[in-house]
């Protein structure tokens, strides 16, 4: 792509910022609770699965596959306009949970649905938070 | 007592306008509201349940739409689940009088979109200061994109062929062509739809629903009352609503939120696929209509393609599927449900000159809102002519 993505700063709430500040560390944090196993993502403070609040935290291997994309060619959006075309996709992580990402560091038209990807991290201009935005590239 | 076949579709009309520069929201939903309920007879004065949402009405936005009109209804709902809202919107009414809450529903929509330059397809998905959105904004998701992602997992699932989702814009425009109305009416086929600038990959421009002004109004009352109004009496014979989301990681993305509100609609009318004569079906995308005709029932997971070739969902075919033309062709001002109401009223009505299909007796309605890889509501409507 000619222009990198410049990825808008996510905004964090207590529950969110593990996620956050774990990306900011170079590392996944999911949640799995500790009362019936689930592994749950996007996180919150209660398990959505039977509302038990013995939330734990794991770091996830940030290997996965492409579950579906898009290369989108139109954005008006500034920060997404310059960098078009961009590929969206969902990546399936091995542990399960699917994740609405970039896919970067290849010609978009070489990305195809199940192709294995890595995890890789942007750190974000934010002289607050330590943040990073999680992407994946060809593994 | 069940509701189905006591609520009915009294007075619809829909805004000839798609470009409005002049116009604001409320000034089209009241020209929308003169128009409906002269057509089936009744004033202001009888209206005593509002039902609105719009893209710009906020919190309070049913309130003041309440005021612009000078009404002081004794139910209220300004519910909003995006697109699908208005076909929502019939079912929250249908309860309402049902229970006793109002008698006479105004349901209304207005929206100047394309004269305020929205770029609803590809110009919302920014950045934002909203954790839930967090997830979302980083990674410059369009509208169009999220339902490009779709598109992508039933190709990849099932072969479903551009070719496939080309024939449902060429239908589409086809139906405008008898809709005086319609915003794009000139002939396209297949090719010029693949030859269309990629948007986002694999859906092209022609692919995409329009963007217009617009607004229409739905007259809703008790089935009683309708049968001394002005016009053939439309019954709401079944309803549904369903919303799709991230559950707790691992969408099923092919799955939508019309499997569970068309099955309930379905079941509640007590109608089978065969009975059903016509749809009407939000046709944000391509992709979308072929989703829903799977979701609905209409074919299997992953038939959709076959399904809608050949001209089985054409004027004529054993399916008609929005005779108007859709948001594809007719007319898209934001968000699209009410459209899908007032055309199959008027169907059921047997008042669609060129458009008509022939012995129309039930049909069936399902708005999508929201974006469909990411959070949709579904809501479904099976009408019938008494």
């Amino acid at each position: 792509m000619a222009v990198e993505l410049q990825h808008p700063v996510p905004a964090a709430s207590w529950e969110t910022r593990a996620w956050w500040e774990g990306c900011g560390r170079g590392e996944l944090v999911l949640q799995r609770c500790g009362a019936c196993g689930k592994v749950q993502h996007k996180p919150r403070a209660v398990c959505a699965t039977c509302l038990s609040s013995e939330i734990e935290h794991f770091v996830a291997s940030g290997r996965g596959q492409v579950y579906t994309f898009t290369v989108t060619h139109q954005n008006q959006a500034p920060g997404f306009r310059e960098a078009c075309p961009y590929v969206l996709a969902y990546v399936e992580l091995e542990e399960g949970p699917r994740l609405l990402t970039n896919v970067i560091g290849c010609d978009p038209g070489e990305v195809s649905v199940g192709m294995p990807v890595v995890v890789d991290f942007a750190p974000v201009d934010d002289e607050r938070e330590a943040f990073a935005v999680p992407r994946f590239r060809p593994a | 007592m069940t509701l189905s076949g006591q609520i009915a579709i009294a007075g619809v009309y829909e805004h000839p306008t798609r470009w409005a520069p002049e116009k604001t929201e409320f000034q089209i939903m009241a020209e929308c509201a003169r128009g409906a309920l002269r057509d089936c007879g009744l004033s202001l004065d009888d209206v005593d349940g509002l039902f609105a949402a719009s893209m710009s009405m906020g919190a309070m936005g049913v309130c003041n739409l309440a005021e612009y009109l000078n009404l002081k209804p004794r139910h209220l709902d300004g519910t909003n689940i995006g697109g699908s809202s208005f076909v929502a919107h019939v079912s929250h009414a249908a309860a309402a009088i049902h229970a006793g809450l109002c008698e006479v529903a105004l349901i209304l929509y207005g929206s100047t979109a394309a004269s305020n330059a929205l770029a609803i397809g590809t110009g919302l998905g920014g950045g934002g200061r909203d954790p839930a959105q967090a997830f979302v904004s980083p990674y410059g998701m369009t509208t169009v994109g999220s339902y490009a992602l779709v598109a992508q997992r039933h190709m990849h699932e099932y072969g479903t062929t551009s070719e496939q989702l080309a024939e449902i814009a060429v239908t589409m425009r086809r139906h405008a062509a008898l809709n005086p109305e319609a915003k794009m009416r000139a002939p396209i086929e297949v090719a010029d739809v693949l030859a269309s600038r990629v948007i986002s990959e694999p859906l092209h421009l022609l692919d995409c629903c329009i963007i217009s002004d617009g607004g229409g109004a739905v007259v809703v009352t008790s089935a009683e009352r309708a049968r001394d109004l002005a016009r053939p009496v439309v019954l709401l014979q079944g309803c549904g609503e369903a919303v799709c989301h991230q559950e707790v990681g691992a969408p099923d993305l092919l799955t939508i939120a019309a499997s569970q509100s068309g099955a309930q609609a379905l079941g509640m009318a007590g109608v089978s696929h065969d009975d059903v004569d016509l749809c009407t079906i939000y046709d944000s995308f391509t992709i979308t209509l072929l989703l829903t005709l799977e979701n609905l029932g209409f074919c299997k997971p992953g038939e959709g393609g076959a399904f809608v070739e050949g001209g089985r969902i054409g004027l004529g075919g054993a399916l008609p599927v929005n005779p108007d033309g859709g948001g594809l062709s007719s007319n898209h001002p934001g968000m699209r449900g009410i459209f899908l109401v007032i055309e199959a009223a008027r169907q059921l009505r047997g008042e669609c000159s060129e458009r008509q299909v022939e012995g129309a007796e039930v049909a069936m309605v399902h708005g999508t809102g929201g974006t469909l890889g990411i959070l949709h509501t579904g809501a479904t409507l099976v009408l019938a002519r008494a």
